[in-house]
Parts: C-alpha cells; sequence; structure tokens
C-alpha cells in the first residue's frame, strides 16, 4: 500500500557495532550483542523479553526501571547495556523463588500497594534495595527513599505498609 | 541519540589517552545526566568512553586528616561512608537530598560535578539556548523563568547548577583533582564551576580531555554544628528551588570559623567569602544570621517569576544558620523544617 | 471508625452521643454486607431486592478481597500494550511540530532514510490512505462539535508536538537516531496558548444545569456576599505507563492491535472506521493498562500510526510514545472559575453563580460540567450556571479523574469556605444549613445520598471539633496548623454492558466482558460478583477482559464500569441459574422438582432453594445428569430508564496541612475523605481508589501544572521531573470512611461506582486548610511556596 521511498536506497549511514554482552539475570547466564546505545532497559525488554521491567519516562523521573545490579538498586534506563558486561542483574521476575513469592510481592497483594500495577515491579525491585541497604527503619525513611518510585495511582500508604510487612518478614526469616 | 562509538578505558592513562583522540567524545561514569541529555539529543557525543570500571572508588584519609574520595564512589556510598557520616555529614545531608536513591547508586563523585542545568530551554532543543547552542539567545531571560538564577547572572544565561552535593564540598572547601594531557593539577572547588559570563556553554574551568580523578576534603569538617536546607515543589525527588548548606565553628555562643554556601540560585553553587566573614567572631544570633544573610544576597536580581528566591533565600539562610547554630541539621527523612 | 475524645462541635447540631452509639453502624466496612441496628430501618424495598439477588451475595460481594491479577502484576507477568513482543516486529518512533501552528511546506526524510535499519518515514505525503471524513475520525466518546484531529493527513499544524513524521526502522534505537535527522520546513502562522488572552473570545457552551430565579439581583441584596476567580492550570494525566500501541500483523489485511486504552471496542470501531475495515479484520486488546485516568478514553494517536506503519510495512510494528510526547495528548484544561455566593447571615444561601472559562482546541469543542455542582449539594432560591469554551492553538482537552467537577468543586468548595469566613459559621455547619435533600437542576430527590453522614463521620475521625476557627491560630513548633474540609460529589452512572459466562461442569466458570481493568479493579469486583452470582469459590472463576471480540463494554470511565459491568455479570449469572435450575429438575426425584426460579440460588457449588437448604442439587450433578459439559450464556444489564431520582456519589474531605511559617513549605499531612457511594463490592480496592484520588487531590493542590511559554506556544515541563506529581514522601495519613450508603432504587446491587469520587473536594479542603493555617488565600493551583509568599 505505502508509496514510500523504500526502493532503490542504499543506506550510507551505518548501524552501529553490536558488542557481545554477558550478564547474570536472574541467576541465569544470558548473552546478547546489543549496540552501544542499548539500555539496560530495553536490553531486558526487547532482547531477552523479559517485560516485567517497566518504562514510564525512560529519563530517571519514575522509577519503574528499577532492577537490582550486583545487589544495588538503579534505574536501567540510564545505563547503557554494554557498561554492565559481567553484572549480575535482578528483575521482578527474578524474585520469587520456586513459584513461592516473594515476601515483598506477597505483602504488595497483601496490603494492595498497587492499581494499575505498573510501577510495581519498580516498586518492588526499589523496595528489595531498600531493605538491603538497612538505611530506612521508620515510615518516614522509608516514604523519603522510596521517592524515586512515582505511583501515579497514589498507593504510597499501602506501599509502606507493604514494605513494613516484608521487612518484618525477612527479619524473621534471617 | 546519535550513534556513538563506545570504548572502555583500563585505566587512567588510557581514559586521557583516548579522549585526546577524539575531542568530541566524553566521559561516562555513571550516566544519569549524560544518558538522560543524549536521549534528548542535548548531548550529541560522537563516543562514550566508559570510565566506570577505573580503580578511582575509595575514600581514604589524607596524611593531613582529610579525606580523599575517589571520583567514582557512587553519591549513595559515599553518603553512607562512615569517614562521611562521622566527619563531613554536612556532605552525607547534602547529597542525601539529591535525586533518588537509584540515582544515587549510580552518579559517581566526579560526575555530580559535571551535571548539566535543568533550564528548560536548555533541554528543549525547539527553543533557544546560549548554553545548547552559543549565540542563539536566552529564551529563560523573558520566559519561563521560576527555577533560575538570581545571582551571578550574566546576560547570555540564567541556568543554575542543580546538584546538591556540590553545595555542600563548595562549603567544604574541597578541592578537585583532575589528570588531562599536560599531566595532574587540583582546582579548589569555588573555582571549578564557573559563571555563565559570555559563554555559558561552558560550566567548569575543566580543560578539554581532562578527567576527574577525585575530591579531597581537607580534614575541618563541621560535625557539630551544620545543616543542608533544601527547599522544593515537593518533598522529595525535586530539584531546588534553593538550597542552604551552612557550617559553623563555636565557642561559647561565639562563631569560629563559618561557612555558607547555596544551592539553586547561581550557575555554580554559590559561596561568599564576605557574608562568611560576617559570621566570624559574631554571636551565633538572629541578627548576626540576617546580616550574613543580607550581605551574601546584596547583588541578588529577581527576573519575571524568579524574585521570590530572595527571600526565601533570605529566610532559608537564616535558618539554616540556626539549625546549625543550635545543632539541629535539618533531617532529609522527616520532612518537617526543625 | 475512630471517635475522638473531647467536645462534638456544637456548631454540627448533632450530639457527641448519637456519634458514638450510631444509629447507623458503621461497621459495615469489611463486614460484607450492610448492617442495621434495628431491623425495622430496613427499607421494604430493600427486602425485595434481597429476595431477587441478594440473599446469596454476602461471602464475596463487600468484602475485602485481593485483587485476583495480584499475583500477575507483582511478579511481571502482566503485559501492557507495549510488552507483546512477536517475530518480525518492527520499531517506530514520531516525529513532533516544534511549532503550534502553521504549514508544513516540506518534509525532508532522506537523513533518515539512508540510516542503516530505517524501513520506511511515513509522512503526510506517503501514508497509507485513511478516512477523509470527521465522521469516520468521531470515537465513541469524541466531542460532538468539532473535526477529530487525524494524525500524519495533511500538512496543517494545529499544536506543538503534534506528530508529523514516523520512523518505522528494524529496532528502536534506530528509529529514534534516524527520526532526529527529519528535517522539516513549517510556514509559521499567529497563535495562542494563553487562556488569559483568549478569554473575550471565549463563547457559551449550552450546558444541563437549569438557571433558578435571578442570581444577579438577589446577590446584590444578599447580607453576605463572596466573589472571587479561581484557577486551575492545564494538567496532565502522566499516567505511569507510556502510551503505546503493537499492530500485529496477522497476514491478509488482518490485524491485532495490542493498545493503550480505556476502551477496546472504542478504539476497534475508530480504526475499523479510520481504515475501512471490516470489524473481524481488526481486533483490540488490552488486559492490563498502566494507568490512564482518562487520557485512554479516545483513542489515541499511536493507536493509529501504529497501524499506519503495519499496514505500510505489511509487518507488525509497535510504537511507544516518549513522556515528552505524550503531553501532545489530551489534557485537563486550564479553567478560569468565577464564583458569586450571596448568603442570608444564618448562612442560608440566597443566590449561587457559577461561571466557568475551560480551554479546548481550534478544531473541536470538549467541555464537561464544571458548573451546576451547586444545585446538586446547597439550596438556593437563586442560581446561575455560565460554561464557557476559548480556543487555543494546543490539542483538544480531555477527560482527566473527575473532569470538570475536579476543578469546578475546587472552585465552588473554596468560594464556600470563604464564605464560612465571612459569615463566621464553622465551614461543616455552613454546609449543612445549605444542604439540598433534591437536586435543584432535575428537581428531583437522589435515589440514595448520605452526604450529612459523610460530614459527621468524616468530622469525627478527623477530630473536627477540635479545630480552633481562627486563621493562623493553631500551630506545631514552627508550623502554621491548618484544617480545612470541602464536599465531593460525583455522578454514579450506568451504561449499557454484557457479559457471557461459561460454566464447566467441574464448576469453574469464565466470565468475559470487553471492559479494560485500568488499576480500578474491574477484574476483582466481576470476580467477586460471579463468585457470589455462581455461588463458588472465587478460585473458580476466570476473568477475561479488555478485547474487543468479548462482550460489548463502555469505555472504562466516568466511574460506571462497576455498576455496569456488575449488572451484567450478574444478569448472565440469573440465565445460568435458570438452566442449572431446569437440570436439576429434570433428574429423577430432584428435591428441586418443585421448585420456583425466584425460590432458588447458587451456593456452595449447588442449586440450592432459599426456603430449605437441603433441598440442593450440586451443580456438577446437574449437568452430569443432563450430559451438559458446559453452559455459556451471554447478557445485557438493563437498568430502569428512571429519571425520577438524582444519582451522585459524595464525600466529606478533612484535610490538614502544616505550614513553615517563614519559608512557606507545605505539607499534608493527614487526610480523612468519608464517602458514600452506595454498596462497596470490595473494601480493599475501593479504599485503594479513594486513597489515590486524595493523592490526586493532592497533586491537584500542591504541585501540578503543565507551563506553557506563550512565545513558543510549548509545553516547558514535558516530563515528570518537572511536572510534579506527588511522590512518597508527600503522602502521610489518609483514612478513608465508607459511610453505609444503602440504595434499594439505583440498581439492583445498589452499587455507585468510585473512580472519580475520590479526587473531588481534596484541592479545596488542603486549599481551605492552607488559608486556615496562613491566612492567605491563594486562588490559583497548584499552591507553592511563591505563590504564599505574595499572597495577602
Amino acid at each position: 500500500m505505502t508509496q514510500a521511498n523504500t526502493v532503490g536506497r542504499a543506506p550510507t549511514s551505518p548501524a552501529p557495532t553490536k558488542i557481545l554482552v554477558a550478564l547474570d539475570v536472574n541467576g541465569r547466564q544470558r548473552q546478547l550483542t546489543v549496540a552501544p546505545w542499548t539500555t539496560l532497559l530495553d536490553a531486558l525488554r526487547d532482547h531477552l523479553d523479559l517485560t516485567g521491567t517497566k518504562k514510564g519516562c525512560d529519563h530517571g523521573q519514575c522509577g519503574a526501571c528499577t532492577v537490582l545490579v550486583d545487589g544495588r538498586r538503579i534505574n536501567s534506563c540510564l545505563t547503557l547495556a554494554v557498561m554492565k558486561d559481567g553484572a549480575k542483574i535482578t528483575t521482578v521476575e527474578g524474585l520469587a523463588t520456586e513459584g513461592a513469592l516473594h515476601p515483598l510481592q506477597q505483602a504488595f497483594i497483601d496490603h494492595d500497594a498497587f492499581q494499575c500495577g505498573y510501577c510495581t515491579p519498580g516498586q518492588i525491585c526499589s523496595a528489595a534495595g531498600l531493605i538491603a541497604e538497612g538505611k530506612a527503619k521508620s515510615a518516614d525513611e522509608i516514604r523519603e527513599l522510596m521517592s524515586g518510585n512515582i505511583c501515579r495511582c497514589g498507593a504510597y500508604p499501602n506501599i509502606v505498609a507493604a514494605i513494613q510487612q516484608a521487612m518484618g518478614t525477612m527479619a524473621g526469616r534471617s | 541519540m546519535i550513534n556513538f562509538q563506545y570504548a572502555r578505558a583500563n585505566d587512567v592513562a588510557d581514559a586521557v589517552r583516548m579522549i585526546a583522540t577524539d575531542p568530541t567524545a566524553k566521559f561516562i561514569a555513571g550516566g544519569t545526566n549524560l544518558i538522560d541529555l543524549m536521549k534528548e539529543d542535548v548531548e550529541r557525543p560522537s563516543g562514550l568512553i566508559d570510565i566506570s570500571r577505573l580503580p578511582l572508588k575509595g575514600v581514604e584519609e589524607t596524611s593531613d586528616g582529610g579525606v580523599r574520595i575517589g571520583a567514582l564512589v557512587p553519591n549513595s556510598d559515599l553518603a553512607w561512608h562512615p569517614l562521611i557520616e562521622q566527619r563531613y555529614p554536612l556532605l552525607r545531608n547534602a547529597i542525601l537530598a539529591g535525586a533518588s536513591q537509584q540515582l544515587r547508586n549510580m552518579a559517581s563523585t566526579g560526575g555530580n560535578l559535571l551535571q548539566r542545568t535543568r533550564c528548560a530551554y536548555f533541554y528543549d532543543i525547539a527553543t533557544p539556548c546560549n548554553k545548547r547552542e552559543p549565540g542563539s539567545g536566552c529564551s529563560a531571560i523573558g520566559g519561563i523563568n521560576r527555577i533560575h538564577a538570581i545571582l551571578g547572572t550574566s546576560e547570555s544565561c540564567i541556568a543554575t547548577h542543580p546538584s546538591d552535593m556540590c553545595v555542600a564540598l563548595a562549603a567544604l572547601d574541597a578541592k578537585v583533582h583532575v589528570t588531562g594531557p599536560a599531566g595532574e593539577r587540583v582546582l579548589a572547588f569555588t573555582d571549578f564551576h564557573r559563571l555563565p559570563d559570555s559563554s555559558p556553554q561552558t560550566d567548569t574551568n575543566l580543560h578539554p580531555n581532562e578527567l576527574i580523578t577525585a575530591v579531597e576534603l581537607p580534614a575541618k569538617g563541621f560535625p557539630a554544628n551544620y545543616s543542608y536546607l533544601k527547599i522544593r515543589d515537593r518533598l522529595s525527588y525535586a530539584f531546588a528551588l534553593v538550597s542552604i548548606a551552612a557550617a559553623m565553628e563555636l565557642e561559647g555562643g561565639t562563631i569560629g570559623e563559618a561557612r555558607l554556601a547555596l544551592g539553586g540560585v547561581a550557575h555554580k553553587p554559590w559561596r561568599d567569602s564576605a557574608a562568611e566573614s560576617a559570621l566570624r567572631g559574631q554571636p551565633a544570633n538572629q541578627t548576626t544570621f540576617e546580616q550574613a544573610a543580607d550581605i551574601l544576597l546584596r547583588d541578588a536580581r529577581g527576573y519575571e517569576h524568579n524574585t521570590f528566591k530572595i527571600d526565601l533565600a533570605r529566610r532559608g539562610i537564616v535558618r539554616t544558620l540556626t539549625q546549625a547554630a543550635q545543632a539541629t541539621p535539618q533531617s532529609q527523612s522527616d520532612k518537617k523544617i526543625r | 471508625m475512630v471517635c475522638h475524645d473531647g467536645n462534638w462541635a456544637p456548631g454540627l447540631g448533632i450530639s457527641r452521643r448519637e456519634v458514638l452509639t450510631g444509629t447507623v453502624a458503621l461497621g459495615a466496612i469489611g463486614s460484607g454486607r450492610p448492617s442495621y441496628a434495628d431491623e425495622t430501618q430496613r427499607p421494604a424495598t430493600a427486602l425485595r431486592q434481597d429476595n431477587q439477588v441478594s440473599k446469596s451475595m454476602t461471602l464475596y460481594i463487600g468484602t475485602p478481597t485481593s485483587r485476583v491479577d495480584g499475583r500477575a502484576k507483582v511478579t511481571g507477568e502482566a503485559k501492557y500494550a507495549g510488552e507483546f513482543n512477536t517475530s518480525g516486529l518492527a520499531y517506530s518512533s514520531v516525529v513532533e511540530s516544534t511549532i503550534p501552528k502553521g504549514r508544513i511546506v516540506r518534509i525532508d526524510t532522506s537523513d533518515a532514510l539512508r540510516v542503516e535499519g530505517v524501513l520506511d518515514v511515513l509522512t503526510h505525503e506517503n501514508r497509507p490512505r485513511m478516512a477523509g471524513t470527521d465522521q469516520a475520525w468521531k470515537d465513541d466518546v469524541a466531542p460532538e462539535e468539532g473535526s477529530p484531529f487525524r494524525p500524519l493527513y495533511d500538512d496543517k499544524i494545529m499544536f506543538s508536538g503534534q506528530p508529523i513524521a514516523l520512523v518505522l526502522a528494524e529496532e528502536w534505537e534506530i528509529a529514534r537516531y534516524a527520526a532526529s535527522l527529519v528535517r522539516v520546513e513549517y510556514e509559521k502562522q499567529a497563535f495562542v496558548t494563553d487562556l488569559y488572552q483568549q478569554r473575550d473570545q471565549a463563547f457559551v457552551v449550552k450546558k444541563p444545569d437549569k438557571p433558578h430565579g435571578d442570581a444577579g439581583r438577589a446577590f446584590a441584596a444578599a447580607a453576605v456576599r463572596h466573589e472571587a476567580e479561581y484557577f486551575i492550570p492545564t494538567e496532565h494525566h502522566n499516567p505511569m505507563e507510556l502510551f503505546a500501541s503493537t499492530a500485529v500483523w496477522d497476514g491478509d489485511d488482518k490485524l491485532t492491535v495490542y493498545d493503550k486504552t480505556q476502551g477496546v471496542q472504542n478504539v476497534q470501531r475508530y480504526l475499523c472506521s479510520v481504515f475501512n475495515k471490516k470489524s473481524d479484520d481488526l481486533r483490540v486488546i488490552s488486559p492490563y493498562v498502566g494507568g490512564a485516568f482518562g487520557a485512554g478514553l479516545r483513542p489515541q494517536y499511536e493507536a493509529v500510526l501504529a497501524v499506519l506503519g503495519a499496514l505500510a510495512l505489511e509487518r507488525s510494528v509497535r510504537l511507544v510514545l516518549t513522556r515528552r510526547q505524550m503531553y501532545g495528548l489530551g489534557h485537563r484544561p486550564a479553567t478560569i472559575e468565577r464564583l458569586a455566593l450571596g448568603a442570608k447571615a444564618d448562612g442560608t444561601l440566597d443566590a449561587v453563580t457559577h461561571e466557568a472559562i475551560a480551554v479546548t482546541s481550534q478544531f473541536e469543542d470538549f467541555s464537561r460540567n464544571d458548573t451546576g455542582w451547586a444545585a446538586l449539594l446547597y439550596k438556593s432560591a437563586n442560581a446561575k450556571y455560565v460554561h464557557r469554551l476559548a480556543r487555543l492553538d494546543v490539542p483538544t482537552s480531555c477527560d482527566m479523574r473527575a473532569p470538570g467537577a475536579a476543578p469546578g468543586v475546587y472552585a465552588l468548595e473554596s468560594a464556600m469556605d470563604e464564605l464560612a469566613v465571612a459569615l463566621k459559621i464553622d465551614p461543616v455547619e455552613l454546609r449543612l444549613r445549605c444542604y439540598s435533600d433534591r437536586d435543584q437542576n432535575e428537581g428531583v430527590p437522589y435515589t440514595s445520598k448520605q452526604l450529612r453522614e459523610c460530614y459527621r463521620q468524616g468530622a469525627v475521625a478527623f477530630g473536627w471539633d477540635k479545630r480552633s476557627a481562627e486563621p493562623r491560630s493553631m500551630r506545631d513548633g514552627s508550623e502554621l496548623v491548618g484544617w480545612g474540609m470541602a464536599t465531593g460529589v460525583w455522578e454514579a452512572l450506568q451504561m449499557p454492558a454484557a457479559a457471557r459466562i461459561v460454566l464447566t461442569a467441574n464448576g469453574h466458570a469464565e466470565v468475559s466482558c470487553a471492559a479494560s481493568d485500568i488499576g480500578t479493579g474491574t477484574y476483582t469486583i466481576l470476580a467477586q460478583v460471579a463468585a457470589d452470582m455462581l455461588g463458588l469459590p472465587i478460585e473458580n472463576i476466570s476473568i477475561k477482559l479488555g478485547d474487543s471480540s468479548l462482550p460489548q463494554a463502555p469505555v472504562e470511565g466516568g466511574s460506571w464500569m462497576a455498576a455496569s459491568a456488575s449488572h451484567a455479570v450478574a444478569t448472565t449469572a440469573q440465565e445460568v441459574r435458570g438452566e442449572l435450575l431446569a437440570l436439576a429438575k429434570a433428574m429423577k426425584g430432584s428435591p428441586l422438582a418443585d421448585a420456583k426460579f425466584e425460590d432458588t440460588m447458587l451456593a456452595d457449588g449447588k442449586v440450592v432453594s432459599k426456603q430449605d437448604a437441603s433441598r440442593a442439587v450440586s451443580i456438577t450433578d446437574a449437568m452430569r445428569h443432563g450430559a451438559v459439559d458446559r453452559i455459556e450464556k451471554e447478557k445485557t444489564n438493563s437498568f430502569p430508564d428512571d429519571s425520577s431520582h438524582a444519582r451522585n456519589t459524595h464525600s466529606a474531605v478533612f484535610a490538614e496541612v502544616k505550614v513553615d511559617e517563614q519559608l512557606g513549605v507545605i505539607r499534608v499531612t493527614r487526610v480523612v475523605s468519608a464517602t458514600a457511594a452506595g454498596r462497596i463490592l470490595n473494601t480493599k480496592t475501593a479504599h485503594s481508589q479513594i486513597m489515590g484520588g486524595v493523592v490526586w487531590g493532592i497533586g491537584m493542590a500542591l504541585h501540578e501544572e503543565t507551563v506553557f511559554d506563550h512565545r513558543f506556544g510549548r509545553i516547558m515541563n514535558a516530563n515528570i521531573a518537572e511536572y510534579h506529581v506527588p511522590v512518597n514522601a508527600d503522602v502521610q495519613d489518609i483514612k478513608v470512611v465508607f459511610v453505609d450508603e444503602p440504595d434499594t432504587i439505583i440498581n439492583p446491587l445498589g452499587i455507585k461506582g468510585l473512580g472519580e469520587i475520590g479526587i473531588v473536594g481534596v484541592a479545596a479542603a488542603i486549599a481551605n486548610a492552607v488559608y486556615h493555617a496562613t491566612g492567605k488565600r491563594v486562588r490559583d493551583l497548584p499552591i507553592t511556596l511563591d505563590k504564599l509568599q505574595r499572597s495577602t
């Protein structure tokens, strides 16, 4: 149907050279070839079909893309995949173990800590990072250190309650 | 985002060599600001030199009692490093006031110094901006300028430097260690960032092809009397309208050495030796603090939407100095301003 | 429910004892059904309703049920529009206009086309064919007047950020890069994006609000008058999910479009119309929607462009808009609201005038009811409402959570607060003195209206009796404390909807409907309704939504989905019951042989006699005996066409702010929302909806504003770093109280819907609290510290 000029043109601007990157994603060794301009977020979503990690702004302004890299929470939208060669990545898909939900996942359900669910994987990964950091004790501290994850549905009080529940569960286990 | 070459530097010398071969390339460490700007086509480097694996991640005591911070130490690690928490809590609080924990986990110490402005016109390539496109004009003057500078502005640019960490580093008299083709040199922190004058495209006095390797703090950290107060449009995860770093030595109610630096008001973290002199040797009271504020803001000039910052800064300075004097530093999690 | 100690506010005219004992029990929350302290209070009609449908429905309906889609959402399994990966998928990127008005003189795509991996660049010059009439571009919820926007249609530029080219490529980064290489030459035309510049050119829009009396004369004669203008800026929905569409090329010119939308069937009809396709050839799917708040009611341009790309390439195409590009979609219109209230010294109103001037585009007339809400809340012999529209060179404004009411009631309830100050009457007391039991626009009573209880229970939960009336009279150290309140009101609409139930002999049921769940909890409430109506455990119910091939549903908006879809399910379940009963009766020696349909119900997996629970046949037995594997029924709901009652939800919102006296930093420390919205299907998800509405109200009051540079006609904060929405630290204590509101008239289940009521009134309550704290009245939102500094 198109009358486009796709015929008879030769590209003169070559696509970027792709680079082989090895990542440990949720405990699995993954190799992928990506262009330098591919972010970790797009690599996960488009190359590895791990769409649990969300794109909400693509500019580090919302936190929906939060994943754990070597145990630390970061914005995968501002991270080039090539720079994380060899890193250990944990996404929301990697939190449940053998079908059992992570305490944070269960707590988010219990406290209805989401509505549309789009910020949720980022919230949960961020909360996992927060708990690992061990700096947040009070509700005020949780609120402040979770402020990099926007929830437009406005589930914040339930998110704080869910994190407090999971902190309790996880402290009980260790 | 344009197509660019990617290369990884193995050591500092390697990095400096690599950038010299491609003057339009840039170093990348945390990438929190650079990737953002590349996605907006504001930054269009031909190549990125990945310095994130260079061995610049230490936080070490120096022989003269200070601390040397590797340029690649992530902001969050720095904030929560025991040496910083104990001896430079002003720096800790300033860092924790900035961005989000995710971004602080990514952003490097050196990169934080090189953050570019949040001026909306700088970000919008459809509008004129002298900083982005020298000579195209400043859209903020006569435009939307509520977040813009009130001090040290020029006819070319009224942008502000957006960092919180740098405000504390300025107050703490930090030094910046850089390495370039001509070898190493050290810049006083207050000399690192520039005012816009007629060339706002240049944010800092870093020479082309130089790499920041470390930031050094002198021994004096003001761990007893300090505060960092950030005033913004929402209670977290927002850039400062005005931020104030205050620190002092106190002896029986009299101020010894004092430091005062402001963020969100100028093209660089704003420090004013005259204002600090006005504090030194004076009683730590409202009158003294107001005088210092008046001195610091004596040349402040507002634009259409940001005149409020002058009064806000004045009140904020007095408040922050009071918090510092009373040893009740502003908490970053308890949002009540004490 | 918390009852504070201390004296009850005497002004409310309610004794403290009454509140504490509560003739209407407050325990309905979470208990599963309304409870009455005294059975004689139960209306006779309620008993009749119970006999029909309600007796067996107490297991799930009304209980705090966790989301049935919760697991999918917390594990990342839930897939949104931009996440359906398919082989051979091409990616795309939009080029936007940088000017607000003019013509494209030349568009040069040659550099973009030279990039390796670019498949094509579509512009108005080379795109595939699209419909050429306005009618073909009108979707189900398009404004009646005007000419809907057509992306890539011609050379005309009507707003900054308008899509003017679509780059198609093998990878999205390539598409994005190539998009930056498209060169455009414009012929620029004069434009205007400033409402204040155009207010005098605004034209009157017809509204259903009926004037009564002579408001002007009554105002002039009133003992106490308040008149002021309020301003609500342009706001953007900013759902977390970026607008996205994946158009999957199924071959033979057939397409499956995964789109971010609040109405799959609306998008399907629209795309079929635009691309002249048969409904069988284009299916729209949207199982999960990452927030929308009205932005997804009308089909957005990403769906058109993804299909356009797929048709051009005969290949699957995905388009994900950037956050910046989403500012080129609809928005809550900037609105100037003028209120003039005249009262007697005792506080009763004599005159209400509410005039609004809202923004629309140059090409469509979008308007909602900003005015007229006063007639639902307050008695006044004289009232006048005028709604005007001003045309600007911006995209057509659109519905955003509680359209009309969020801004209109903000203004009304701010004005009521100012009137209360002028009258020296407690703000709650003033509202009670003006309370209307009738909708004065239509002159009819309500199906139910427990707003008095909202005021009462909200006040108790908040501790309003401890408020000192004088502004600046309450403080907490360095902070001034302010307590403010406002009323919320919204409509309780219901729309035609159908549901299909497939019951299998193993006692599992699949319930399907084309409705979307945009986070509102539709999956969950339908599972609850189906489980109760079919007498099955909720685990045995599976819900399918968000697919245009499923039974008819309206767009998910206006707070009408819960009532509409629930009744579709309930109605269909009755059909299932009818067939099961027939099967049961056919069994030899059936205990239900002589049972009448209306005397039976489904419970515990059985068809049961209501009179005698021992007379029962299990669903499995009935179906096996009848040699029936599955029972499939599809029915449409039906609601009586009853104009003799007004249908509304109500709330009373109480807010506490703390304002730093020197710096003007505002914190919202507490909000109580007491909401009356009929029967609450799921107290857990309902709580979240109201809480979310309150968070939106906080944003509206203190943060949200789309900032234009009128010299460029461009939005200067088209991101979510500088377009501030509340973050976690901005939200502290929110208490939601559901006031028991049995409604036997509105519909058999007594459901009203909750999507919008949560935000209405919140901004006013906060603004009123800021006034109470500081003595300063900021009448243009958002209330930022600089405005507080300069206002008097």
